[in-house]
């Protein structure tokens, strides 16, 4: 479906660079059943002169006996496809269409109006850069209208063209469509703002489809074809953070290593920096390559193949991401859910997760609220039925590697599928790691505890101990020397006759936190409920060391808020993994090695460094002892020993 | 206002999902592989299959129908195609089917269509314990074919049932399966015949020569042009084969494949006939008119 060749005023040639260097559109068409989706890309198709002599007679055929535009040739029936459809006179299934002008190529994804469709109409939405949503002028803003509109948001399409059809059926009145646009900017605005454009039309009769008309001659914008002609595309893939999923590892002889897939997002660039997620490994990118030769840029949607600089490994699933622009990594996950099955979903029910390139097993452990795509009300339910939209928190057995899919679609974005009839259940559109809610829940601290003033007060404490009360968190990867620092520390603080208690990860996990496992969730528990013990420690006028990997950013964050950030001081044991990896004291990385034991901080998932922590020490190069001392100046400094 | 800083065309973009696409296939299903019909589309897979896997091998067989009733360019092309690239393919025949004699002039397309295509491939995929096919369906080809999905399921008996397809959102392939059950892979379904043909023109990738055209020997038959490629198409009483500037716009099985009147000798002029001819490809299949929706049903009985 391609404009003519006129050989009387252009070569093939010509034709063909231009056709070759065209841009591809994907936009998406919805609306309620009778609004004349199909008639207006039957229309496309027919105006743009896309369709050839035989497939017109066949739908003058088709008129005849399925019809409903009495004589003329019923230009919806050329993208009504399966049999059982005609019949029915309704599309039932996304249907996609291809059609071409001198300046772009477009995919149109045809979904049905029908309501029990909307896991069709996500399913559309899923690969558009634009929503076409039309509205018949005579009913208005209808209550489908919304419902596509908020799915067309929910699923991240970027720009909207609102197309008030049948302005034949209400005289080209340009107070209807006014009214109707000024009633969808209303509803829209409690939406998150988007490109929004509006065009009045006649797709049975013709008018603004492809060129103006004279019957509207208020209305002085673009024609509906001008506009998807004219739209920006592509520029936003490429303007957010780097992102390729690993698809497969091409390795045909020892010499070549490459990590095929396809760019997600951003761009790259020989000589960048790049993380290898989850694990967070890092290294630099020596070669674009490809069939047709290497390349000094590549931006989304390109398939490359990139080596490294670094003999690094990562497999299907990992993600290669920009180093300076890292995504997040979680084993626990908030989402929207699309259900897209008719047996109910309900809490607890096991799937197999994909995103990006990544296989999972996963659990849905709550759902948290169904969105009414009609109100935009959330309210909280314990299931989802076919075609709900809801949030829910996932819990999977791998941790994934993700942004938020409004930021960045490729990495943002999973569908649940069904572990023994695999059928896709839900499509999914990722919110962010599951905020865990036990950390906010502070008790009351200080003087004033169960409404019992303090017998002892904190000047009487600091007096007698010759101290101030602090939590010094000692953070870093497993070997780097965090623990026999810790036991340093306490030992030299109490020769200074200073009173400290030391806490960490092993012991902890002995007695108080024996029921936690190594998940990033169980992870996050174990430091919330050493940080508790950590704050009544320093409630006692006592110094608290506390050994930890901590590898998350924001659980430490939310460590200092529940210690007390003036009392809380983040010590970074920042010795490379490398390093941690060939003294391993505990034998715990060539334990990983061997019998396949998975997060393990640095290796299976990221841990991330502070950025500003109140100390840096480099502890594969310091003595114990200097790093001691250095601890024991900053707590001077800090006026908490004196 | 943001920049591009990579501007792909579409047919950089169409390429580049064709690409991921194949990789799946590479990477999610034990035992693939591609479909190759020796026609355009075939031959446009392959180069994309090449470029998928670069600079490695292509990590599956190719595997070829013979309806023993291809044309025999066809059949020189593809032994020298394999040839050159070193592909490991692998061509399957119904046996039965030739023992019983069968042929599209006694037994009439649709039954010749069924024993030496459908069942054929049937055969081939089962004894193959092939989980996945790589085809080279296209979506604008066939009215049915406009909502096939890119990884279209089939049952244990290689059914495909319109009713029982997965939603396919992003590029979140579904490629999970149960034992015996397997999927059909279409790598360019959003390809349109004009794009298979500039990138064929842009890639420089080998066709067939019977997409040029040159003289060749055809009779008339209810306003079909068909060649007569070797003496197995039986003379009516009077008629003679005669000498003709002809070019296919698809190919196939040679008494099911009607040749179109032409001078375009060169790709460029093929593609400046198609642009200005008001039929669509399809047309020359004598498949597709055997009666509405005709297709659909081919489809739900396994044919590709």
């Amino acid at each position: 479906m391609d404009p003519r060749f006129d050989a009387s005023t252009d070569t093939i040639d010509e034709y063909l660079a231009r056709h070759e260097g065209k841009q591809l559109l994907r936009f998406l068409t919805c609306g309620s059943v009778d609004d004349g989706k199909s008639t207006l890309i039957g229309r496309l198709l027919h105006d743009t002169k896309g369709i050839y002599e035989d497939q017109l007679a066949a739908v003058e055929g088709d008129s005849r006996k399925y019809g409903t535009q009495g004589g003329h040739a019923d230009l919806a029936l050329l993208v009504d496809g399966l049999r059982s459809e005609r019949e029915q006179g309704i599309t039932i299934d996304v249907a996609y269409r291809y059609f071409s002008t001198e300046k772009r190529k477009f995919i149109v994804a045809d979904t049905p109006g029908h309501e029990q469709y909307t896991r069709n109409m996500a399913t559309g939405a899923s690969t558009c850069d634009l929503a076409v949503l039309l509205v018949d002028a005579r009913h208005g803003v209808s209550v489908q209208t919304r419902r596509h509109c908020v799915i067309t948001s929910l699923l991240g399409i970027p720009k909207i063209i609102v197309a008030i059809n049948k302005m034949d059926l209400v005289d080209w009145s340009r107070e209807t469509y006014e009214s109707i646009k000024a009633d969808f900017e209303a509803f829209a605005s409690d939406l998150p703002s988007r490109e929004q454009h509006f065009v009045p039309m006649s797709a049975l009769e013709g008018d603004l489809v492809v060129e103006s008309s004279p019957r509207a001659p208020w209305y002085e914008g673009p024609s509906f074809l001008e506009l998807i002609e004219s739209i920006e595309i592509g520029a936003a893939a490429q303007e957010t953070a780097f992102r390729m999923p690993v698809n497969l590892v091409i390795r045909p002889d020892l010499d070549y290593r490459g990590f095929g897939g396809r760019i997600e997002s951003g761009v790259v660039r020989p000589g960048d920096r790049v993380k290898i997620m989850p694990a967070g490994t890092e290294s630099k990118v020596s070669r674009i390559s490809t069939f047709d030769g290497d390349l000094d840029i590549a931006g989304a949607p390109r398939s490359v193949s990139i080596v490294l600089e670094d003999e690094i490994d990562a497999s299907r699933g990992d993600v290669i991401v920009s180093a300076d622009q890292p995504c997040i990594v979680s084993d626990r996950i908030t989402a929207d859910l699309v259900w897209m099955h008719e047996d109910r979903l309900t809490p607890g029910r096991e799937f197999i997760l994909r995103h990006g390139t990544r296989v999972t097993p996963c659990r849905v452990r709550r759902i948290v609220e169904r969105l009414d795509v009609d109100t935009l009300e959330r309210s909280p339910v314990d299931g989802l039925e076919l075609n709900e939209i809801g949030r829910v928190e996932i819990e999977t057995d791998f941790p994934l590697a993700f942004d938020p899919y409004e930021e960045i679609r490729g990495t943002g974005s999973l569908i649940l599928v069904d572990r023994i009839g695999n059928w896709t259940m839900a499509a999914g559109m990722v919110r962010g790691r599951t905020e865990d809610n036990r950390w906010t829940a502070t008790p009351v601290s200080g003087e004033d505890r169960d409404g019992q003033p303090d017998p002892v007060s904190p000047a009487e404490r600091e007096s007698r101990y010759g101290q101030r009360p602090a939590t010094v968190l000692l953070t870093g990867l497993a070997g780097s020397g965090k623990t026999s620092l810790a036991a340093l520390l306490e030992r030299a603080l109490f020769d200074l006759g200073r009173v400290a208690i030391r806490l960490d990860g092993t012991t902890m996990r002995r007695g108080l936190n024996r029921d936690l496992g190594f998940s990033a969730e169980d992870r996050s528990e174990n430091l919330r409920r050493s940080m508790e013990t950590a704050k009544l420690v320093n409630d006692e006028g006592l110094i608290c060391i506390a050994a930890f990997v901590a590898p998350v950013a924001s659980t430490r964050r939310k460590a200092a808020e529940l210690v007390g950030e003036d009392r809380f001081l983040e010590v970074h044991c920042a010795a490379p993994l490398e390093h941690c990896r060939s003294k391993d004291a505990t034998g715990l990385y060539a334990e990983a090695a061997t019998k396949g034991l998975e997060n393990i901080p640095g290796v299976d998932f990221e841990y991330e460094p502070p950025d500003a922590p109140d100390l840096l020490l480099p502890t594969h190069e310091l003595e114990p002892e200097e790093s001691v001392n250095r601890i024991l100046d900053l707590l001077r400094t800090r006026g908490i020993l004196r | 206002m943001s920049a591009i800083k990579d501007q792909l065309s579409h047919l950089q973009a169409l390429e580049a999902e064709s690409i991921d696409i194949i990789r799946e296939v590479a990477s999610s299903f034990q035992r693939p592989v591609m479909m190759y019909s020796i026609g355009k589309d075939s031959s446009v897979m392959l180069h994309l299959a090449r470029k998928a896997f670069a600079p490695g091998k292509i990590p599956f067989p190719l595997l070829h129908i013979d309806t023993t009733w291809k044309f025999r360019e066809m059949i020189a092309f593809r032994d020298r195609t394999a040839e050159e690239l070193g592909l490991d393919l692998v061509v399957h025949s119904n046996q039965e089917g030739i023992d019983q004699g069968m042929s599209p002039f006694v037994h009439g397309s649709r039954v010749y269509t069924d024993v030496m295509k459908t069942q054929a491939l049937k055969q081939a995929l089962t004894a193959g314990r092939y989980d996945c096919a790589i085809g080279g369906a296209r979506r604008d080809e066939e009215k049915s074919r406009s909502k096939e999905r890119v990884f279209s399921f089939r049952d244990r008996n290689h059914r495909w049932d319109p009713k029982n397809q997965r939603p396919e959102l992003w590029n979140l392939w579904n490629t999970r399966i149960g034992p015996g059950e397997s999927v059909r892979a279409f790598p360019i379904s959003n390809w349109t015949e004009l794009d298979v043909w500039s990138y064929i023109h842009l890639e420089k990738i080998p066709v067939v020569p019977l997409y040029l055209s040159a003289p060749r020997p055809v009779v008339e038959r209810d306003g079909v042009l068909i060649m007569v490629d070797d003496d197995r198409i039986p003379m009516e009483p009077g008629e003679q084969p005669e000498m003709r500037s002809v070019r296919f716009r698809t190919l196939g099985c040679y008494p099911l494949t009607g040749a179109v009147e032409s001078e375009a000798a060169t790709l460029a002029d093929v593609i400046a006939e198609m642009l200005i001819a008001r039929t669509s490809e399809r047309q020359g299949r004598v498949i597709d008119h055997d009666g509405d929706g005709s297709m659909e049903d081919k489809k739900k009985e396994g044919y590709f």
